[in-house]
């Protein structure tokens, strides 16, 4: 859209501040996220720019708060500490991988009933499947506070996997869903009629195809396992410490620029997510087109 | 033709079956089966989600914490004609109700009922430890003498209200109502309404959230959508980093931009527009919220207002152009018409998003940005009263599953787009 070479004078300079509207648009996007990767390496225990460090003065940078983060309390002393940071990685990826696994299997076999052409009830389905990610997470967290307590979940890593598992399935079944949207069904026949059963169609045929999907789908369902601390907080324990419970603890007592360090190590983690993600969606897009022609 | 069918009978399949009924047959297998693929997924969805928020849902309407503790009581106190105090054998039963009931119980009880009438509380914690002396009757007059508050008809009253096992008093509680001793409904005092005030607001900044990101997110969607693939693949990736990146992480930069010796403030005071006294109060207020909240929901209005973009046609704008219209014109009669299901989308989702909001109001609400979700969790942790907790939930529930259901009508829940 660029402008073309008749356009006026008023055109173009609201042209340009169109773009410099977008401009601001996408830094007020993007700057608060990176905001926060210089100030991770300061060395002063507030979440403030002092004028030491943004002169680049060497004893105003550090990595003690990287250090403290993975539980080496300070220079020279290699003992670990007990360290709830460190405890809190461990849970939430032990949380995460489980819960992810189990709402990529439900989630890819619900989508591959919900795009047959002969599902009765699909919308209905459909919007009792997507909801968990629609209600408000305090609304879930409340309701799954009383009904697990009542039957013993509460403070248990099997309640905090079953809750996330709920919150992750939408994602599956809605990215699964849509990479199955133009499936050639003919596939599935061709292989039938080649005398393949129903699994070695699925894992042979269906699979490769719709992999991008699961795996994308199976990638928000961690994140979104990740990320979470509403549920943490409500249904697991005091002892129960993933990232985000702590980072939650670290805002509302002592304000640790430890939190930074992490903070840091998510967004990395987030770019690396994210850059998969997109990677398989233009594969499974190239796949998808290759089968229309 | 109808005439060979109906001297040969209906077409058979090689089994003899008609062919309707085979067909209807297979058809009815296929129907099976795609619902068994579904089948686990639903009944995992119903057990560890659905049946919470069902029993929550119960939960707002329960009273019957009093009833099981108090049930004989409540037999003889159905009888009693509300005028004066009630009769001896109201008491009597009272008097060995709470004399033999456990500890636990009357705890529940008792919190229940002063919510209800404050007092009662205490009154039952003092009765229950003296009526321990006391052997035999007329026990009227010695509970009375125990404390005033027995001879008080007010207190006989409030526990009128908890005869029925439901009530809809915790939903009242939730819009700033409330029933008085005679089952009326009328309005809490003055100094206790506080959830009219919370509902507005709630409301008042959604709405703030929704029209910013709108403001925010069209022109850059129009942009992204309008860009040759290599720019807007790049600049996409912009809108799509926030969405990945943790809520908390999001929430922490915001408040080291905010807070009085934050970037905001240092900036403003390194250029001399504010003396270093007095540093703007950004945080920890409503604003603070807006401003939060716009940008981590902003990538959710433009994911649905960029798809629908990119489906409008460069060649409608260019015939309107040709046509002698002005630019600006061609995009408000052109471009706008169209990509007003983008806008509906993007709108209903950040309303429905923002509506339950709970983490960042609390990080960055302070007293003032405090939500609707904040009070559930306030009422769900520290005062236990899960009654109005439940209440406050349902109300936001109903609000959410009509904005729901307009979403799936309007846009189709299955065109989420998640990048």
């Amino acid at each position: 859209m660029a402008l073309p070479a008749y356009a006026t004078t008023g055109q173009r300079i609201g042209y340009y501040s169109f773009l410099t509207y977008c401009a601001l648009v996408f830094f007020f996007l993007i700057a608060p996220i990176f905001i926060i990767l210089p100030l991770s390496f300061s060395a002063s225990p507030f979440f403030e720019f002092t004028r030491e460090f943004m002169n680049f003065e060497p004893e105003a940078w550090s990595l003690r708060w990287y250090r403290q983060m993975v539980g080496i309390s300070s220079i020279g002393d290699t003992t670990v500490v007990s360290n709830k940071w460190m405890l809190g990685t461990r849970n939430s990826f032990f949380i995460g991988i489980i819960a992810t696994l189990l709402a990529t299997a439900l989630g890819t076999v619900a989508a591959l009933g919900l795009s047959r052409p002969h599902m009765p009830f699909k919308a209905v389905l459909m919007a009792i499947l997507i909801s968990p990610m629609i209600v408000p997470l305090i609304i879930t967290a409340a309701g799954m506070f009383f009904f697990y307590s009542k039957i013993g979940l509460t403070h248990t890593y099997l309640g905090l996997i079953l809750a996330h598992t709920a919150l992750g399935t939408p994602f599956v079944v809605i990215t699964v869903t849509a990479t199955l949207t133009g499936f050639d069904t003919n596939l599935i026949r061709a292989s039938q009629s080649l005398g393949a059963d129903t699994m070695r169609t699925f894992f042979k045929v269906i699979m490769p195809l719709i992999l991008p999907g699961v795996i994308s789908g199976g990638l928000f369902a961690f994140i979104t396992s990740f990320d979470e601390v509403v549920i943490v907080m409500f249904v697991g324990s005091v002892e129960q410490i993933t990232i985000p419970k702590q980072m939650w603890a670290g805002l509302r007592q002592e304000t640790s620029p430890v939190i930074l360090c992490m903070a840091t190590c998510l967004v990395a983690l987030s770019i690396a997510l994210l850059t998969t993600v997109e990677m398989l969606r233009r594969r499974s897009e190239r796949l998808r087109g290759i089968k229309q022609r | 033709m109808s005439q060979t069918q109906s001297s040969t009978g209906p077409i058979l399949t090689t089994d003899g079956i008609p062919l309707k009924v085979s067909l209807k047959k297979a058809e009815r297998i296929n129907k099976i089966r795609a619902f068994l693929l579904v089948s686990p997924l639903l009944i995992f969805i119903l057990v560890t989600f659905l049946v919470p928020i069902g029993d929550m849902l119960a939960r707002s309407i329960d009273d019957r914490q009093i009833n099981t503790v108090f049930p004989k009581t409540f037999e003889v106190y159905k009888k009693w004609d509300r005028k004066g105090l009630p009769s001896e054998e109201v008491y009597k039963t009272m008097f060995f109700e709470l004399k033999n009931s456990e500890g636990y119980s009357v705890g529940k009880a008792s919190t229940r009922m002063n919510y209800s009438k404050s007092g009662w509380k205490s009154l039952l914690k003092k009765s229950k430890r003296k009526f321990k002396k006391i052997e035999e009757g007329p026990y009227k007059e010695q509970m009375i003498a125990i404390d005033k508050k027995w001879a008080d008809p007010e207190y006989w009253l409030a526990l009128g209200q908890m005869v029925d096992p439901t009530t809809m008093g915790y939903y009242l509680n939730a819009v700033d109502l409330k029933y008085d001793s005679s089952k009326n409904i009328v309005q809490q005092k003055e100094n206790r309404r506080i959830y009219n005030k919370t509902w507005i607001k709630t409301f008042k900044v959604s709405i703030l959230v929704t029209l910013f990101c709108l403001l925010l997110g069209y022109p850059i969607s129009y942009l992204l959508a309008t860009l040759p693939m290599k720019y807007s693949n790049l600049l996409m990736i912009c809108v799509l980093l926030p969405f990945w990146t943790s809520l908390l992480v999001r929430t922490v930069a915001w408040m080291v931009m905010l807070q009085q010796k934050g970037v905001l403030n240092n900036l403003l005071v390194m250029s001399n527009l504010i003396a270093d006294e007095n540093r703007f109060q950004l945080m920890y207020n409503q604003t603070a919220v807006v401003i939060v909240m716009t940008q981590i929901l902003l990538p959710f209005m433009v994911l649905p207002l960029y798809s629908v973009m990119k489906t409008i046609s460069p060649t409608y704008m260019r015939a309107a152009l040709n046509l002698g219209a002005s630019p600006m014109h061609a995009f408000y009669k052109i471009y706008m018409p169209n990509s007003v299901p983008g806008v509906s989308a993007g709108c209903l989702l950040v309303f429905i998003i923002a509506i339950g909001y709970y983490i960042t109001p609390e990080l960055v609400g302070g007293k003032d940005g405090q939500m609707v979700g904040n009070w559930i969790a306030y009422h769900l942790k520290t005062t236990l009263n899960w009654g109005l907790c439940a209440a406050l939930g349902a109300i936001l529930l109903a609000m959410m599953t009509v904005l729901y259901w307009a979403y799936n009508k309007i846009v189709g829940i299955e065109n989420i787009k998640l990048g």
